[in-house]
């Protein structure tokens, strides 16, 4: 009997996807609808998108779907999750969305310790909007609105979300991975995974942070940009798993007094 | 049911629980924390009630659209400046839809003024407040009876509509103890259509305000529209105070009209024709009432504690039909009815 190797997840609809070429989120987005499949959990899903180049999200995934303002997402998560304890409830942001604009909602919802999930795409620049700096380009990085490469004294520098939301008391699991090869896209794949049971078992906040292609604003081949992040980005943001309590008892709003 | 003595803010607090809000989020401001306050120890004893203290305005408004999107009837207020933040939400609830209640407990402005009781957010919630093309239901309760009525009305209302709905007071109203009487709310009628639980089985939906499709975009707006004129057409309400004999017509609301009310009472045992029209519904604006009595009434006098706001939809009402004349008392100064008086008597010998 042939074994099935390869299919459309049931979580994506059949829209194709609005992605430049090459594009990171396509590949997240893939590897989300897939451990929804897996989990078994379409059903009770709900994902909240970004303003961002994702926010058209709910063309792709086959799940309750609300678009938040830009920034936004945790807030609107917090109050879904709240509402409906027993459903999965997932942000899905972008850097500018989550370490500028956001940068509130996402670290209270964390620090609260709120049992959603963020699926946070690193892509130093703001894709949506053109390219311009993010929270996240790095030092010397050119975007639209840092010409001459990001420079400290007057641009600040890039901000590392796994290593601060790591440091709070409120998450449970965080997680950076890279999506600039197959054994990258599967570390990613079982982390989203992670990241949904940690969850699913009430245990509370966690993020996995993709660092993502954007080749259009990179100005690099698809290729180019995997060697991109394998070679400067992951240097500057190191994948890994910046904390890990999943081990540990139960600590989520819900089972609060 | 019994009459209990209650402060404004904290009767907002329980006819919005006794609604069945089940999901309040704030940012503390005063003169509007016992709200807040009332909010975090209630809602605990509620059965499904959620509070919670957010981490700004932007952050509240931003959960209860939501909590609203799954079916909750909810809840944020503020004043002033946490106001003006709320605002993209709001245009955002507005496009997508979702009932709410934000309450604006007014304080002096503009920019962070003062704690003081003011009307000066009257632009800021009937024509929108945020960006776009949308309208808010706007109520201006007159007493702690009307805070209690109209929050449940809002409620009914913001469901009926799909639209976020405001109770717009002020500093004055907030803090003042009077007697109500919770009416006993009406059942909820709002269809699981519109709420996002999980697709279970069936088919997903989504609820979005990016239409980037211009043909999409346009006719959302019409589609707006038209929910905006039936609101117009039927949820107007105003109070028309001692008007059978009237000369001179103050038009005033909220805690204006109370005090408007008081020095017409003097006005009256010196045998002066005042009366009062006062506007409930601030959006929609009672604009034909108002340009019927100027069929009969023709010296109209604005009164608002801000620098003249209510009074352009007054122009627009009247449409040159009567005289306006207008006083005003902006950031934070409330003047008494005595005052008022002063100022009444005047305008009405002019025009004797
Ligand atoms: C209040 C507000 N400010 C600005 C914007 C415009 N805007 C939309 S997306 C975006 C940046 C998106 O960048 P990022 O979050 O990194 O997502 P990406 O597109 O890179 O995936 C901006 C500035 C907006 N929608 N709302
Ligand atoms: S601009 Fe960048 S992030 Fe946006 S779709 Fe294109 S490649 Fe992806
Ligand atoms: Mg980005």
């Amino acid at each position: 009997m042939a074994k099935i190797v390869f299919k459309h997840p049931e979580s994506l609809k059949e829209n194709i996807f609005h992605y430049c070429p090459g594009c990171g989120h396509s590949i997240v987005h893939r590897l989300v609808a897939e451990v929804i499949d897996e989990l078994g959990i379409r059903g009770i899903t709900i994902g909240v998108p970004p303003a961002g180049c994702a926010v058209l999200a709910y063309n792709y995934f086959d799940v309750d779907m609300i678009e938040a303002l830009h920034g936004r997402g945790p807030a609107m998560a917090t109050a879904i999750k709240r509402c409906l304890p027993d459903r999965l409830v997932f942000s899905y942001q972008g850097d500018g969305d989550l370490a500028a604009i956001g940068i509130a909602e996402s670290f209270h919802a964390a620090n609260r310790g709120e049992n959603i999930s963020v699926i946070f795409i690193n892509n130093a620049v703001y894709g949506m909007t053109g390219g311009q700096m993010a929270p996240t380009t790095m030092l010397n990085q050119r975007s639209t609105t840092t010409p001459a490469g990001r420079n400290s004294t007057v641009d600040g520098h890039p901000v590392k979300v796994s290593e601060i939301f790591s440091q709070l008391d409120g998450t449970t699991y965080v997680e950076r991975c890279a999506v600039s090869s197959p054994a990258g896209v599967n570390k990613t794949k079982k982390a989203i995974r992670k990241a949904f049971q940690c969850q699913l078992d009430g245990k509370g906040f966690s993020l996995v942070e993709v660092l993502s292609l954007c080749p259009t604003n990179w100005k690099l081949s698809s290729v180019d940009s995997c060697k991109y992040i394998d070679e400067v980005m992951s240097k500057v943001f190191p994948p890994g798993v910046y904390k890990d309590l999943t081990g540990q008892a139960g600590k989520t709003a819900e089972a609060r007094p | 049911m019994n009459k209990v003595l209650m402060s404004g803010n904290n009767v907002i607090g329980e006819a919005a629980i006794r609604a069945g809000c089940r999901f309040y989020a704030g940012y503390p401001i005063t003169p509007q924390n016992e709200l807040t306050e009332y909010m975090a120890e209630h809602m605990r004893n509620a059965e499904g009630g959620i509070f919670i203290q957010s981490e700004s305005e932007v952050a509240a408004i931003n959960m209860i659209a939501g909590a609203s999107a799954t079916g909750a009837r909810v809840m944020t207020s503020s004043s002033g400046p946490g106001i003006s933040l709320k605002q993209e939400g709001i245009s955002s609830m507005a496009a997508q839809e979702l009932p709410g209640i934000i309450v604006n407990i007014m304080r002096g402005g503009p920019g962070l003024g003062n704690i003081l009781p003011s009307q000066g957010d009257y632009f800021q919630a009937t024509r929108g407040g945020g960006h776009g093309d949308y309208r808010t239901i706007v109520f201006a309760p007159g007493s702690c009876q009307e805070l209690a009525d109209l929050t449940m009305d809002a409620f009914d209302l913001a469901d009926k509509y799909r639209t976020p709905a405001m109770i717009l007071a002020d500093g004055m109203m907030g803090q003042m103890m009077e007697p109500v009487i919770f009416k006993k709310p009406k059942p909820r009628q709002y269809p699981e259509k519109f709420m996002l639980r999980g697709s279970g089985d069936g088919k997903s939906k989504f609820i979005r305000g990016l239409l980037l499709d211009p043909v999409d975009s346009e006719a959302h707006n019409w589609k707006l529209a038209r929910k905006y004129e039936v609101i117009s057409e039927n949820e107007t309400r105003y109070e028309e105070h001692r008007l059978d004999d009237a000369k001179l017509v103050i038009v005033a609301y909220g805690t204006a009209a109370r005090i408007a009310k008081g020095a017409i009472k003097r006005l009256r045992s010196h045998d002066m024709k005042i009366g009062l029209f006062r506007p409930i519904t601030l959006w929609p604006f009672p604009e034909m009432r108002l340009r019927t009595l100027s069929a009969t009434v023709k010296n109209f006098l604005v009164f608002e504690m801000s620098t003249g706001q209510m009074l352009e939809d007054v122009r627009l009402a009247l449409q040159g039909y009567a005289d306006i004349e207008f006083h005003g008392r902006p950031g934070g100064a409330v003047p008494t009815p005595a005052e008022l008086a002063n100022v009444i008597a005047r305008v009405y010998e002019q025009k004797d």
